[in-house]
């Protein structure tokens, strides 16, 4: 595309101008977290805040798990994002299974009915959800942070696309050597289809982990906060603590940054899903 | 039992786990958020009383409901046309074959690395009236009722602004060159390429992109509870605000008409989702 741009350096430099200046806007919000979360507070404060850390402290960091007990909350949230992921990946290759290689009655009528729940997101949910939670007695727990999560229409709806490339006589051959159903989804439907369960297990985790509503609905105790809600401390905490509110924003996006940078084709494989052709 | 009976009852037991799940926290639920749209509980919650459906048009043709609804089309439309041309005007500058591209295109895509809560944190630093870095800027200042959604709304476009990169230069990688090529024979300069071949090329995908980003603005919730509370005022309380600042007995009622609204409205923009979902599955075998 626009090749004739390309053919003078000046065009090249411009252009190179330009990205750079769009690269300083994207960045500056998190690089002025980065530098609050650095700087003494008092200081930074003082000196008329600068867009560069003040009297920086290093070890913000470290003091976000001992003075705001980032180690309880990445544990509660490592905790709730595992099993998910591993519920939904369990619940949604089933059924996706089922859907694609199996003959039933009402088979499209279950389908439609997985894909309803599309439809209704925990936010419209909330309050008969948070009822529900209540009644049985798991506020502040893991089976209310994880039950509603476990199952999962755009899971089994991505997986099913997946298993539908899998040619039929396969399952015919694995048949007539004695292998059931199952052993074909073991040993056949989940290995060959491995790139589409990576993506969705890299989007099952962002989604997890990144949770906010309803994790705030039903933990009323400090111990049983997720790292996300952790960080509406932010807008309580008094001026000499907020860099370690801050740091711990920054600590909260690191698990994500590490998938983006090592699973990265998975993630953006799972994330344009449905948005390009082919 | 025949094969056929068998295979049916495998399949069963293979849909059951997710059925149990649907129907205890996704059917159940909508069940029972009409059950108490009907009735209105006392304050402690020991007792309810019949109140009807006159609740259900009370509460949706009422004030609070429609300062929701009010509040939460203004923030659509501050974060969605913004966001698509800001991940658009990224995505074509970053769809150049030059040394180094790769970095750029990591650094637009960043974003994508930030939860809603933790944009918030970070726009915190920037727009807090206290401590802010431009507090001090009056369009989009938290402390004033007429312009705190629009701050609000900043750190939305911003933690989007990763994903809605990603998925347009995807789009825009898509189009064969051969396209671009024709064009530039055709003596089509580049914004007029840009608008008359590249634009419809990538349109279903921006169509995609809008719904998507519609159903996030619809759902906002964190970025109003960490950065403004809801305030000042009243001014960002959002619909998912006002439903879950609903749950006390007293509400409840009342919340659940509110989520029954917001589930209407959530109807409306997913079935577009899936039509268009079905659309490029369609289209892709």
């Amino acid at each position: 595309m626009a090749t004739d741009l390309h053919r003078t350096t000046r065009a090249r430099v411009a252009w190179y101008a330009l990205l750079t200046a769009l690269a300083g806007v994207v960045l500056f919000p998190a690089y002025m977290t980065l530098v609050r979360a650095l700087s003494q507070p008092r200081e930074y404060v003082l000196a008329g805040q600068p867009p560069w850390p003040v009297s920086p402290e290093w070890d913000v960091f470290a003091r976000a798990f001992t003075e705001g007990d980032m180690g309880r909350k990445f544990l509660v949230s490592a905790v709730v994002t595992g099993c998910i992921v591993a519920g939904q990946l369990l619940t949604a290759t089933l059924a996706a299974y089922a859907f694609t290689f199996l003959r039933f009655p009402l088979r499209r009528t279950l389908f439609v009915v997985f894909m309803a729940t599309l439809m209704l997101p925990i936010e419209v949910t909330l309050i008969p959800n948070v009822e529900t939670v209540r009644s049985l007695g798991w506020l502040n727990s893991y089976p209310g942070l994880v039950g509603p999560f476990l199952a999962t229409a755009f899971g089994t709806f991505l997986l099913r696309q997946g298993f539908r490339g899998i040619p039929r006589d396969l399952l015919d051959a694995s048949q007539l050597d004695g292998f059931g159903h199952l052993a074909f989804l073991r040993r056949v439907a989940i290995p060959v289809t491995r790139p589409v369960v990576a993506s969705f297990a890299v989007i099952a985790f962002l989604a997890a982990w990144n949770q906010y509503t309803w994790p705030r609905a039903v933990v009323t105790e400090g111990r049983w906060e997720t790292v996300q809600i952790g960080l509406k401390s932010v807008a309580v905490e008094t001026v000499d603590r907020s860099n370690i509110a801050f740091a711990a924003a920054i600590l909260a996006a690191v698990p994500i940054l590490l998938l983006l940078i090592f699973l990265q084709r998975h993630l953006v494989r799972g994330l344009t899903t449905g948005a390009v052709k082919g | 039992m025949t094969r056929r009976t068998r295979e049916a009852l495998l399949a069963y037991a293979m849909l059951l786990p997710s059925l149990v799940i649907f129907a205890w926290f996704f059917f159940y639920p909508l069940y029972r958020l009409v059950e108490m749209g009907l009735h209105q509980k006392n304050r402690a919650g020991t007792a309810e009383r019949w109140v009807g459906w006159s609740q259900f048009s009370d509460v949706l043709g009422g004030d609070e409901f429609r300062e929701g609804v009010r509040i939460t089309g203004t923030y659509v439309l501050y974060t969605v046309p913004l966001g698509l041309v800001l991940g658009v005007l990224l995505a074509v500058a970053a769809n150049r074959r030059l040394k180094g591209i790769k970095v750029f295109q990591a650094i637009f895509s960043s974003t994508i690395a930030t939860s809603v809560a933790v944009a918030s944190v970070i726009f915190f630093v920037l727009l807090n009236p206290q401590v802010g870095y431009f507090s001090s800027v009056e369009w989009f200042s938290l402390s004033d009722p007429d312009t705190a959604l629009r701050g609000v709304a900043l750190s939305s476009v911003w933690q989007n602004l990763g994903l809605t990169f990603v998925i347009v230069l995807a789009g825009l990688q898509a189009v064969p060159e051969e396209v671009d090529e024709a064009a530039t024979l055709d003596g089509y300069g580049p914004v007029r390429r840009f608008f008359r071949v590249t634009l419809p090329m990538i349109s279903p995908t921006l169509l995609f992109l809008v719904v998507v980003l519609v159903i996030f603005a619809l759902q906002a919730f964190a970025q109003s509870d960490i950065l403004t509370g809801g305030g000042p005022l009243g001014s960002t309380e959002t619909l998912v605000w006002k439903i879950f600042n609903s749950q006390q007995p007293l509400d409840q009622g009342v919340g659940a008409v509110m989520a029954v609204g917001l589930f209407a409205i959530t109807l409306v923009v997913s079935l577009a989702q899936f039509l268009i979902l079905e659309r490029r599955v369609h289209y892709g075998n």
